[in-house]
């Protein structure tokens, strides 16, 4: 363990916690940044992701047209139905308005549009080559800087008084020791990987979970900041959670996991029957329920059955689908009761009315007299091959996090704000985004809260 | 063709790739996935053609070791490319002795020189090596005219006629008809892009080569290596034309289009050659492949040794050992030519072929 005393030490190593460490070195500060996972697994969830959402007056390179503080503002509250702390929502869109230039200054690149695969979008912006490459273009730019960086450097302590952050214990090849500085950032993300913890609200089904994002992610110091008195904010039971192939790895299967076939067919579970409207809405919304959905259902399973006509209409999945000749097989295949299945399947495609399919708009192919319905996007399942995904509920953040205020600084039960303890990314954003999801906003408010805190914390460390 | 734990390996790999699509914008081969679902082994080795190992989607791979999908894009396309180069030529027991790399590369080098050299002693006895010849038709008084320029032509035509049937094969074989070959757009996008190098320039940051930062270095020194043997190839062109239409024979003064242009290249090509070859020695060994590699490094060290002994017989020849280094040099190009088709050279022709297949499928798509 590096025996000095630092300004300031940053706890994580993904998205946010760069973003701190970069900036509280640009501040003065002598940094150390703390990662709990090997070199070659760094960056957290952050290394998953594709694209950042921002605010902009203009049309640019990268995006289409203007995103203006209003409309991200209106978009959000749409989103978390109002469960926003609007002043740093607020603060959020604002200071996300130089992302479009910040990050390309620290070495991200953004993807040029392509001819017929990426369109371009308005509201986000894609890197060159994801995540990964984002995370390790900071990691360049942290260490070309000065940030000193340790990893399989897991925090599992904070020595706090009275709100006042003292040192931090580390785990380190099998050795623990103490880093003491002048201040911290925690920005460990979530604890979406720690499943005794998602036991606590989810029980036994929460063996049955896939994390998308990183096993490191065990919410250690959450737990650590909360039992120091910091005051929780989001709803401790609930997580985004998507439909993913349940033969994903359990941890860090990142986004290829998830399925896009839900619309083009029918899903049932364990017992072969249907359980919820597959045409209800577009991606993302549809795209962000089902996670949740199977979570609920026996067992955490379910199953995404289409026939020849869906086949092929959706994103390349990366497992092959379950085929077979007849319903009567696949449920041979899935372990399903076979008249169950057959008997839930025909009574579907009696229900189905015609229309024009069209799965670019929410067309008027719905079933009638059914339920649950099927809203749109509905057309009978009697092609075969028939074709089967097995889907487990993918968690890819947790809600609960700590309160902040606009410096970053982690707010305590009794509302005084801590002085030297900061926090940013996934363990704060339920201050902002206390439910729902808006597609790249994980990493706005990273980036955001992530340069506050390093800026704060540099100004409490250096002045 | 490739074994099928490869191809079967490849599929996997590509299968990902298409599910997660992260890496579209560096290069042509991601495209040109997108457009397919399933990858045959056909399919597969031209994506692997298109690919030029710049290692981007490598570091960038959320996927990558030790990940349990353990993708590693540029080391399996690796592997098929050399499969590739040894599949589509002719014939296979050359093929199959190249594969070998460094050591092949060494050994005809070897042989060849060893080869002109004993035709020299046989023909003009020991005394032509150690003696200096200068003035016109020097060069034919160490290696008679017929014994120069014959086994030369007969070599690189033979190159050539391998080169050319295994790119049409290649063609057929990844889907193309021959008229599409004649496609202009098509043709005229492939060529640019070979020109500029320009998926190396990695949209101006460069590429993740030798190591995780990126850098223009090995575009550079490619280019110095592609345009010093264009260079040297300009020069012979004009060399022969002198002497074959104009009559004037080789050796040419200092200031002669051929010594000028043959200089340049020959610079070029050593100062190109040996900076890949440190940029090799000091590269990441996780995205490589151990084939290739022995295979760059053999065709970088024969077109090295090709130039310097160039160099050196210009800066010499006036000198006793003229004699000597003309046989070694003229050795080396037979070398150089001997294995063109069977080593790394070849990804002139496959990756220009790739190139152009995939210009034709984009502006189609
Ligand atoms: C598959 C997937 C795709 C996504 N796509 C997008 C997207 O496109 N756009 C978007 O905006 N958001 C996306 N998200 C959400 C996004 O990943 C998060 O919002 C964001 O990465 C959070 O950043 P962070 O830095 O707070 O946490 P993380 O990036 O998760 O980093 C947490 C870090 O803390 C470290 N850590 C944890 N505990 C300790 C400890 N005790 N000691 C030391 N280090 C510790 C971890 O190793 C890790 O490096 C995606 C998430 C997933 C799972
Ligand atoms: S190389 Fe890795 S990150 Fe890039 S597209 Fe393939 S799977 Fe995705
Ligand atoms: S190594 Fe470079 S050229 Fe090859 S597939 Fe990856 S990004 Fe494309």
């Amino acid at each position: 363990m590096p025996d000095r005393f630092y300004d300031v030490v940053v706890v994580g190593g993904g998205n946010a916690a760069l973003c701190a460490a970069i900036t509280a070195q640009r501040g003065g500060a002598d940094v150390l940044l703390l990662e709990a996972a090997p070199e070659a697994l760094r960056g957290g969830n952050s290394r998953h992701t594709r694209d950042i959402r921002y605010m902009h007056d203009r049309a640019g390179a990268f995006v289409t047209g203007a995103y203006t503080a209003e409309e991200f503002w209106e978009d959000l509250q749409r989103v978390t139905g109002g469960e926003t702390d609007e002043a740093l929502a607020r603060l959020t869109i604002s200071e996300s308005a130089d992302l479009g230039d910040w990050m390309p200054a620290h070495g991200v690149r953004w993807q040029q549009p392509l001819k017929g695969t990426l369109h371009l979008a308005r509201t986000n912006v894609f890197f060159l080559g994801g995540g990964k490459a984002m995370v390790n273009a900071y990691y360049d730019t942290a260490r070309k800087q000065g940030v000193e960086i340790l990893y399989e450097a897991e925090v599992q302590r904070l020595n706090v008084d009275d709100g006042v952050f003292r040192s931090a214990v580390v785990a380190r090849g099998g050795a623990s020791g103490e880093v003491r500085a002048k201040a911290v950032v925690v920005a460990s993300g979530g604890f979406e990987a720690n499943i005794p913890w998602l036991k606590e609200y989810w029980g036994e089904a929460a063996d049955h979970f896939v994390i998308r994002g990183t096993p490191y992610n065990q919410g250690r110091l959450l737990k650590e900041l909360l039992a120091h008195g910091a005051r929780p904010v989001g709803n401790p039971r609930e997580f985004h959670a998507v439909a993913v192939d349940a033969r994903a790895p359990k941890f860090d299967g990142g986004i290829v996991t998830r399925l896009d076939s839900v619309p083009f067919g029918i899903v049932v579970n364990r017992e072969a029957s249907r359980f919820y409207d597959e045409g209800e809405d577009f991606w993302p919304k549809r795209y962000a329920i089902w996670g949740g959905l199977i979570a609920r259902q026996p067992g955490q399973i379910a199953y995404s059955i289409v026939d020849a006509r869906g086949a092929g209409r959706f994103m390349p999945s990366v497992f092959p689908p379950l085929q077979a000749g007849s319903l009567t097989d696949l449920a041979g295949l899935l372990g399903l009761d076979a008249r169950a299945l057959v008997a839930t399947v025909e009574a579907f495609n009696r229900a189905v009315r015609p229309g024009s399919f069209d799965p670019s708009r929410l067309d008027d192919c719905r079933t009638e007299g059914l339920e649950p319905p099927k809203s749109h996007w509905a057309l009978p399942v009697d092609q075969p091959p028939f074709w089967a995904y097995p889907l487990r509920p993918g968690i890819t953040f947790t809600y609960l996090g700590v309160t902040v205020n606009r410096q970053a600084q982690v707010v305590l039960r009794d509302g005084r704000p801590a002085p030297n303890l900061f926090a940013a990314g996934e363990v704060m954003a339920g201050n902002i985004l206390g439910r729902g999801y808006l597609a790249g906003f994980g990493l706005t408010i990273g980036t955001v809260f992530g340069r506050i805190a390093g800026r704060e914390a540099a100004r409490h460390a250096v002045g | 063709m490739p074994s099928a734990e490869l191809v079967q390996e490849a599929a996997r790999q590509m299968v990902i790739c298409n599910a997660c699509r992260y890496c579209e914008g560096y290069c042509a081969v991601f495209p040109a996935m997108e457009l397919r679902r399933a990858f045959s082994a056909q399919d597969l080795s031209y994506l692997a053609n298109l690919c030029f190992d710049c290692r981007d989607c490598y570091y960038a791979c959320q996927y990558a070791p030790p990940h349990e999908f353990a993708v590693n894009v540029p080391r399996v396309f690796a592997e098929l490319r050399a499969d590739t180069y040894r599949d589509y030529s002719w014939p296979r027991l050359l093929a199959g002795l190249y594969r070998r790399g460094g050591l092949a590369g060494g050994v005809i080098s070897a042989v060849s020189v060893a080869a002109v050299l004993l035709l020299v002693l046989v023909l003009g006895g020991p005394g032509v090596l150690l003696s200096a010849h200068v003035g016109q038709a020097a060069f034919y008084r160490v290696v008679p005219y017929a014994a120069m320029v014959l086994p030369a032509l007969a070599i690189a035509l033979f190159g050539l006629a391998v080169l050319l049937a295994g790119a049409i094969r290649f063609w057929r074989d990844t889907g193309g008809s021959l008229r599409e070959m004649l496609d202009g757009r098509a043709l005229l996008r492939a060529t640019a892009d070979a020109f500029t190098l320009r998926y190396l320039a990695g949209g101006g940051a460069g590429c993740n080569y030798p190591d995780e930062g990126f850098s223009q270095s090995r575009r550079w020194l490619h280019h110095l290596v592609f345009y010093g043997f264009l260079l040297d190839l300009a020069a012979t062109t004009v060399a022969a034309a002198y002497d074959h239409l104009l009559g004037r024979p080789a050796p040419y003064p200092l200031l002669s289009a051929p010594v000028v242009l043959g200089t340049l290249g020959g610079v070029m090509l050593v100062a190109g050659t040996v900076g890949l070859l440190v940029l090799k020695r000091r590269s990441d060994p996780a995205p490589a492949e151990r084939r290739m590699v022995a295979m760059d490094v053999a065709f970088l060290l024969v077109l090295l040794l090709t130039s310097l002994t160039g160099l050196l017989l210009l800066a010499l020849r006036e000198t006793g050992a003229m004699g000597a280094l003309l046989a070694i040099h003229l050795g080396m190009v037979a070398a150089l030519f001997v294995t063109l088709p069977y080593g790394k050279f070849a990804h002139l022709v496959y990756r220009y072929a790739a190139l152009i297949r995939g210009a034709i499928e984009q502006a189609r798509a």
